[in-house]
């Protein structure tokens, strides 16, 4: 192999550095945090912005590291309903005749619901979430949805995580569009971390810092991998480059150490609590934390499953705001609920539901403002079909993005939607 | 980024040495391995030997050659059983539908496993390739579509037009079962038309978006109404009654066209060739297509009658296929990664299994393409999750690396001692998943077999490294490079330390940013 190109000639081997392309200036040991600051510095922005990600060049088109720090020192914690929760079970309404008819089977008796109001009750497997209720630190947010609804999971979750239409195909999630146009500050950990699951979700695509942590220990064992030390000869090099430094930096932020007082149950979704819990005890921030519980996809004998599952969500969620309280973060906490659809109203043969529409979802925190808001389901006038949205999602995701995040959420979501009152000011 | 591909081009033009290659010159061993890399998976030294003699045309027209119309191994019996499918339903019992899952989930893997196989085995890695592409292109997954027996069947279809005639392959593969269940084609029927198909065949299969209007959409899915499946066969029948035989336009022209006639309509529009051709140059040439190039291959493809041979030439022989700058600037699909190493070392598992789920981890899960685009691809394959599983993969290969085994079993023979300590869990009769894992436990049982397929691969770095051409270890290390980056390392992992140690400069070749392109 003697008539390589001269920069994978033998010579580099010999000295043993990848020094081949001594035209191309080296980035001093690139770490992202490096990287970031060389950027804003502007000497060079132009030779690496042009190599650089969106993100990158985001960044250094508006240096504002300390209002990104603090808009992103507000925690948004999500957590997906994987398979697609049924709200009517879960916040039952009670005070509405057709609810019994359209559910012999699975019709919660009015006295185990916890009731809230004269119209609504929770699903007694939710009691954990009722101190905040009290607290009015817990918003019920009813009819979520969006129009043309799908009732594929597939499609109708990729709709949800990169807000588009229904009629319109994404490439990436929501949160890595926000990011990409303003990213968390270089000394953050992530922009977002997610929890037991390798799909990036609402994190997914490019210009987010998001790290998928299926297994800490496995992500810092497996961290020691990453280097992002190199030449960024193409745009391709350039972006795994990129990712190696995000690795990096996440690995050197997080330690899962912190001690908390706080017992978290022994449920999946409750070492993912705990998991997030010692995330978010790390000085270095991250922005948005996402976690996952399911499946609740009860298309048989839903009762059971369901009411166990609701249990470890309201238990997980109870010792989050228990252990966030414990490091005095939970007033710059938001918690939400989101998942591909609810479930059909009219019950079917099997004691399950099948795929449905709007659905109701929680928002949790020490600033959120408690209270119902949407619109309870009308269910005299659904028969055997599906219920219409009262908010469309995005409406919750502008909220976020303008209230929690003080950001634009017009160019994140393709359009305006009102936000939502659910945070106090 | 405009001004970013300026800046990389310029870069580019400085820091590459203009090769001014005469027709007729040989491509010699960098040509060699830049070609089997981008039309096969992974080069391997004798490949390099094979081709690095020939001119471009030649080379090309060798790789070529080579193409088959059906695979050169054996699936798994299960995928060819006539047994009469029965697909559960709402009806069914909880039972019925768990057990059903479970052997769909079970010949899924069996097949995912053996597909992989055939891209190591087969006397035609460009077949392979081709298929793969054409999987990505009329994407369907299992996820939707269920039954595995019907996902091979459409794997055969791609595979027997693979490098044959587009027109073709598009007319069978829009007839295909798992077509027909994964864009709703059986549920559009005259009077109740669904218009996922009508719409995906021209935004993603032939024309592209923005060459046909809403109503081209919805004309054309009266147009395929009636096409079906039979039951419990799954093979195609169109029925009449189902069959809206009224008139309809489609991009201007009227007619009482059927699918078939719209299909041909499709093909008779140069946006079809152009879409097409302009894919394959992002998966074979560089991630900017160049539009003149594109329109005037295009025009060649259609003239021939849509002969995919003809594009796949075309591009080959494109001066920027073979530029300097353009080689290691796409990024390897999981599914190249892992059989291309694998190629590239020359080592052959006997169940290919295990590294279609290490493939899944990397975010390529065959026969599961995220959606109807399939997998996005270039820079999208890399994030912190998917990177990690990737340099994983490679450390791996490293760990049980026969020096280092052998010394773990005392000297005993690596196979045995692996057989031994994971007996257990063989016994658990891998690659069962059970539907009921919680995630965790699946990955826990994933890794576990993977493990065990990494012992069983009985890899000697030294050994190999003995066995490539080259006078003496530091030429051998120059051709072991050479096969493995397509362009100098790009971090400075390599050390010095690691010259003296086979096994560690293979790993940390491996491990360089740069193993990740092609």
């Amino acid at each position: 192999m003697n008539n390589r190109l001269p920069e994978t000639s033998n010579a580099h081997l010999l000295t043993g550095s990848g020094e081949g392309l001594a035209a191309v200036p080296r980035l001093p040991e690139a770490r992202a945090v490096d990287r970031r600051r060389f950027l804003a510095a502007g000497a060079a922005a132009f030779a690496y912005g042009a190599l650089g990600t969106r993100a990158e060049v985001a960044f250094a088109a508006a240096p504002e590291g300390g209002a990104d720090a603090a808009r992103y020192r507000n925690l948004l914690v999500l957590v997906e309903l994987k398979g697609g929760n049924d709200g009517l079970n879960t916040v039952v309404p009670v005070g509405d005749p057709a609810y019994a008819r359209l559910r012999p089977k699975l019709a919660i008796a009015r006295d185990d619901a916890i009731r809230l109001s004269d119209r609504a009750a929770l699903h007694p497997a939710l009691a954990p979430l009722l101190p905040a209720w009290e607290r009015r630190e817990l918003a019920i947010l009813q009819g979520v949805g969006y129009p043309e609804p799908n009732l594929s999971h597939f499609r109708s979750i990729e709709i949800w995580e990169t807000a588009s239409r229904s009629d319109e195909m994404l490439a990436d999630g929501w949160l890595a569009r926000t990011f990409a146009r303003r990213p968390a500050p270089a000394s953050f950990a992530a922009d977002g971390v997610v929890i037991g699951d390798n799909d990036l979700g609402p994190l997914a695509g490019g210009g987010a810092r998001a790290i998928a942590l299926a297994d800490p220990e496995q992500f810092l064992r497996r961290a020691r991998l990453a280097s992002p030390a190199g030449e960024r000869r193409n745009p391709a090099l350039a972006h795994i480059l990129k990712i190696e430094g995000d690795v990096v930096q996440a690995a050197s932020h997080l330690d899962g150490r912190h001690a908390y007082a706080t017992a978290f149950p022994a449920t999946p979704f409750g070492n993912a609590v705990k998991t997030a819990a010692r995330v978010i005890a790390n000085d270095a921030g991250v922005a948005v934390v996402h976690l996952s519980i399911g499946s609740f996809d009860t298309h048989a004998n839903q009762a059971p499953t369901q009411a166990r599952l609701l249990g470890d969500l309201a238990q997980g969620l109870a010792a989050l705001e228990s252990a966030l309280r414990e490091i005095g973060r939970w007033d710059r906490t938001l918690v939400l609920t989101y998942a591909e659809f609810g479930r059909r109203p009219k019950e079917n043969q099997s004691a399950g539901t099948d795929h449905g529409t709007a659905s109701v979802h929680f928002a949790l925190g020490g600033k959120v403002a408690g209270g119902f808001a949407g619109e309870a389901p009308r269910l005299d006038r659904v028969g055997d079909g599906n219920l219409p949205h009262a908010i469309d999602f995005r409406s919750v995701y502008a909220t976020v993005l303008e209230r929690w995040w003080s950001t634009d959420a017009r160019s994140v979501l393709g359009g305006r939607f009102e936000t939502l009152p659910i945070l106090r000011g | 980024m405009p001004i970013a591909r300026t800046t990389l081009a310029c870069a580019a033009a400085i820091l590459a040495i203009p090769a001014v290659v005469l027709a007729g010159a040989p491509i010699g061993e960098d040509g060699a391995r830049h070609l089997l890399a981008r039309t096969g998976f992974g080069p391997t030294a004798a490949g390099i030997a094979t081709h690095a003699p020939l001119d471009r045309e030649t080379a090309v027209a060798r790789v070529l050659a080579t193409a088959r119309t059906s695979a050169a191994t054996a699936p798994p019996p299960a995928l060819l059983s006539t047994e009469p499918l029965r697909p559960v339903n709402e009806q069914s019992s909880e039972a019925e539908r768990k057990a059903f899952r479970q052997q769909q989930i079970r010949e899924g893997i069996a097949l995912r496993g053996w597909w992989m196989g055939e891209m190591l085995a087969t006397d035609s890695p460009v077949t392979e390739r081709m298929t793969l592409f054409w999987h990505n292109h009329f994407a369907s997954s299992q996820q939707k579509v269920r039954v595995a027996r019907l996902m091979y069947r459409q794997n055969v279809t791609l595979r027997a037009h693979a490098l044959g005639d587009f027109g073709a392959l598009l007319h069978a593969a829009s007839k295909d079962a798992a077509m027909l269940l994964y864009l709703d084609g059986v549920r559009n029927r005259r009077g109740a038309p669904n218009e996922n198909f009508a719409r995906e065949v021209m935004e993603l299969f032939t024309l592209g978006e923005g060459h046909y209007t809403e109503r081209d959409v919805k004309e054309a899915a009266r147009a395929f109404t009636g096409w079906s499946l039979e039951r419990g066969t799954g093979t195609f029948v169109f029925r009449r009654l189902l069959h809206d035989p009224g008139e309809k336009s489609v991009l201007g022209r009227t007619g009482r066209f059927d699918g078939d006639e719209v299909l041909d309509l499709l093909l008779a529009r140069p946006e079809t060739a152009e879409h097409v051709v302009a894919k394959l140059w992002r998966e074979f040439v560089s991630p900017e297509p160049d539009a003149a190039e594109v329109r005037r291959i295009a025009a060649e493809f259609r003239r021939s009658g849509y002969r995919i041979p003809v594009a796949l030439s075309g591009l080959l022989a494109t001066d920027a296929f073979w530029a300097p700058a353009n080689r290691g600037v796409l990024v390897k699909s999981p599914v190249e990664l892992v059989v291309g190493t694998l190629t590239s070392l020359d080592v052959a598992p006997g169940d290919m299994t295990p590294f279609a789920l290490a493939s899944a981890g990397m975010g390529q899960n065959l026969f599961s393409p995220p959606n109807v685009k399939g997998w996005p691809g270039g820079e999208a394959w890399i994030d912190t999750s998917t990177l990690l599983a990737r340099k994983q993969f490679a450390e791996s290969i490293a760990r049980y690396d026969e020096s280092r085994t052998m010394m773990a079993a005392g000297g005993m023979g690596a196979r045995q001692r692996g057989g031994r300590t994971l007996a257990p869990d063989a016994a658990e009769g891998f690659p069962i998943i059970d539907v009921d894992d919680e995630p965790k436990a699946r990955a826990q049982r994933i890794a576990r077999a993977l493990d065990r397929a990494f012992r069983e691969l009985g890899f000697s770095a030294s050994r190999w490294l003995a066995s490539l051409p080259g006078d003496g270890p530091s030429a051998k290390r120059g051709t072991a490079q050479a096969i493995l980056l397509p362009i100098a390392p790009a971090g400075s992992g390599i050390g010095a330390r690691d010259e003296a140690d086979a096994l560690a400069f293979v790993r940390a070749t491996l491990l360089d940013p740069a193993f990740q392109l092609k």
